[in-house]
C-alpha cells in the first residue's frame, strides 16, 4: 500500500446538471483529489461521494435513471453527501413532480411553507443544529450563515441534524448512517460552507456505520 | 432570519471591471479575479458581472473568467450580459456561475425567461430590469440595451407590466436598476423600489444610487428590498463593507456579519 496520495479521492456524481463546477473548485481548494463521473465502477470506489444537484427532482432522478445509477447510489458505504437537490434526492419521495427518490434516508420532500415569506428561499440564514454531536456539524454554531437557494424542502424528521426556520421549520442537514444531506450549498456558504465541507472530508465511514 | 444581501455589481468589458456614470464614460477599475476575492473575503454576500457591452454589439460573453471567478470565491455569483438562449446560460452554469441573469434578450423575446425556468429551475434565473423615470409622462418606462448609449432605447413595456410579465414566465429574482440614480450616489430611489416590491413576490434587488451607508438602512427598512447591489462606492473604497455591515446591524437590519 503507498501513501503516494493523502488527498481525500473523491467523486462527484455526474447527474447531468449543469452546476458542478463550483462543488468541485470548492473541494480543490480543500486540497481534495476530485472528480466527476457517471461511471458506477467509479463511484463505487471512490472514498467519498457527493451528489450535486440543481434543477427539479423528477429530472434529476431521470437522469440517474438514464445513467443506471440508481442501485450504484443506493450500495454506496462510503461517505456520501447530496447537496441541494442531490440532498432531497436521498430521501424517500419529491412532490416536486411526485417521484420515488433513492430511499437511503426516511423522509419526504414538499413545498416550502414559506408562511407568505418570499420564495424561492434565497440567500443566506441561520442553522440551529439539532445534533452537536454529529461530526460533520463540529465547529458549526447558531450564528452561523449558510446560503440557501431552494423552493422545495426536506420536512423535520429524526434524521435531522440541523434545522433552518423559514416561515416554517425545514431540515437544512440530515443523516443515516454514511449517507448525509444538505439543503444549503456550502460550496458558496463562505468559510462556514469550507469547514462543513472539511469535516466532510475528514468523516470515517466506520464512525458514521452507528445505528439510527 | 434570512439575511438581507449586499452585493456588489462588477461591470465587465474586455475581461477588465470597469464603471460608469449612468452608464456612460467607462473608466476601468481593476482586474476580475483579485476584485472578485477581496469581496468575498470582506464579506460581500454575493458577486454580479455584467458583461455591459455583450447585448449591445451581439456578443456572448466571455466565458473563460467566469471558471476563474469559480475557482477562486466561495459566495454565489451570478453571471449578466448576451444570454440569448438555453445554451448561452448552461454554458455559463457549467463554468460555475450560480445564476444567470437576463434583461434585453428578455424584452426581446420574453419567452427566454419560461425556457429558462424550465432548463435550470426558477433559482438560476434572474431577470435585470432598466427602468428610468419619464418626468414629463409621470410613467416608469423600461429600456432595452443600456449597455450602449447609441443603442439605449425605450420599450414598449410598463415597469409594473413588465414585473408582472416576468415573475408570470418563472423569473426567480428581479434586480430593478433605477437608471435615473445610476452611479450618481444619491441614494436607491426609494419610491420606485417601494412601488415594486408591492407587485413582486419574488426576491428584489436594488440597484442604482449607493453614494452612503445610510442609503442602504434606507432601502432595507422603507423598501423592504432582499438585497442592495452597488458598484461604485466599494469600487472607489467610498464604503468599506465591514463597516457597511457594522452600521446596518446596529440598525437592526438583518446581515450576515
Amino acid at each position: 500500500m503507498t501513501l503516494q496520495a493523502n488527498k481525500p479521492q473523491l467523486v462527484i456524481v455526474d447527474t447531468g446538471c449543469a452546476n458542478i463546477t463550483s462543488v468541485f473548485c470548492a473541494l480543490q481548494r480543500l486540497g481534495a483529489e476530485v472528480q466527476i463521473s457517471a461511471d458506477p465502477a467509479v463511484i463505487s470506489a471512490a472514498e467519498k461521494v457527493i451528489i450535486p444537484g440543481v434543477g427539479t427532482a423528477k429530472q434529476a432522478m431521470a437522469n440517474i435513471d438514464a445513467k443506471g445509477l440508481r442501485s450504484t447510489l443506493q450500495q454506496l458505504t462510503q461517505p456520501v453527501l447530496g447537496i441541494c437537490l442531490g440532498m432531497q434526492l436521498l430521501t424517500e419521495h419529491s412532490a416536486e413532480g411526485d417521484v420515488a427518490c433513492l430511499g437511503l434516508i426516511p423522509g419526504q420532500v414538499a413545498p416550502l411553507e414559506a408562511k407568505g415569506l418570499r420564495l424561492p428561499h434565497m440567500g443566506w440564514n441561520t442553522l440551529q443544529v439539532e445534533s452537536s454531536t454529529h461530526p460533520l456539524l463540529q465547529g458549526v454554531t447558531a450564528a452561523d450563515y449558510v446560503y440557501f437557494v431552494h423552493s422545495f424542502a426536506v420536512q423535520p424528521s429524526n434524521y435531522m441534524l440541523a434545522s433552518c426556520d423559514y416561515g416554517s421549520l425545514f431540515a437544512a442537514v440530515i443523516g443515516r448512517r454514511n449517507f448525509l444531506g444538505m439543503q444549503f450549498h456550502p460550496e458558496r456558504s463562505g468559510k462556514v460552507g469550507a469547514r462543513l465541507l472539511q469535516n466532510f472530508l475528514q468523516l470515517d465511514a466506520q464512525t458514521l456505520r452507528a445505528p439510527d | 432570519m434570512l439575511a438581507k444581501r449586499l452585493i456588489p455589481c462588477l461591470d465587465v468589458r474586455d475581461g477588465v471591471v470597469v464603471k460608469g456614470v449612468q452608464f456612460r464614460n467607462h473608466e476601468i477599475i481593476g482586474d476580475i479575479v483579485p476584485l472578485a476575492a477581496r469581496y468575498a473575503e470582506e464579506g460581500a454576500d454575493e458577486l454580479v458581472f455584467y458583461d455591459i457591452t455583450a447585448s449591445s454589439d451581439g456578443r456572448v460573453v466571455d466565458k473563460s473568467w467566469v471558471r476563474k471567478i469559480a475557482e477562486v470565491i466561495d459566495i454565489p455569483f451570478c453571471v449578466a450580459g448576451g444570454i440569448k438562449s438555453v445554451a448561452d446560460a448552461g454554458k455559463i452554469l457549467e463554468l460555475g456561475a450560480d445564476k444567470i441573469s437576463v434583461n434585453s434578450p428578455a424584452l426581446a423575446r420574453p419567452e427566454l425567461i419560461s425556457e429558462l425556468n424550465a432548463a435550470f429551475g426558477q433559482q438560476c434565473v434572474v431577470v435585470g430590469i432598466d427602468s428610468y423615470f419619464d418626468a414629463t409622462t409621470g410613467q416608469y418606462q423600461v429600456y432595452q440595451y443600456t449597455g450602449d448609449e447609441t443603442r439605449s432605447q425605450k420599450t414598449r413595456w410598463l415597469l409594473l407590466d413588465w414585473v408582472e410579465e416576468v415573475q408570470r414566465r418563472g423569473a426567480g429574482e428581479i434586480v430593478l436598476n433605477c437608471m435615473n440614480q445610476d452611479g450618481v450616489r444619491q441614494g436607491y430611489d426609494l419610491a420606485q423600489l417601494s412601488l415594486v416590491r408591492q407587485y413582486c413576490q419574488v426576491p428584489l434587488i436594488a440597484s442604482g444610487g449607493a453614494g452612503a451607508v445610510q442609503h442602504f438602512i434606507d432601502v432595507f427598512r422603507d423598501a423592504d428590498v432582499d438585497g442592495a447591489l452597488a458598484a461604485s462606492v466599494f469600487h472607489k473604497g467610498i464604503i468599506a463593507i465591514a463597516d457597511l455591515k457594522a452600521a446596518l446591524i446596529a440598525a437592526n437590519v438583518e446581515i450576515r456579519p
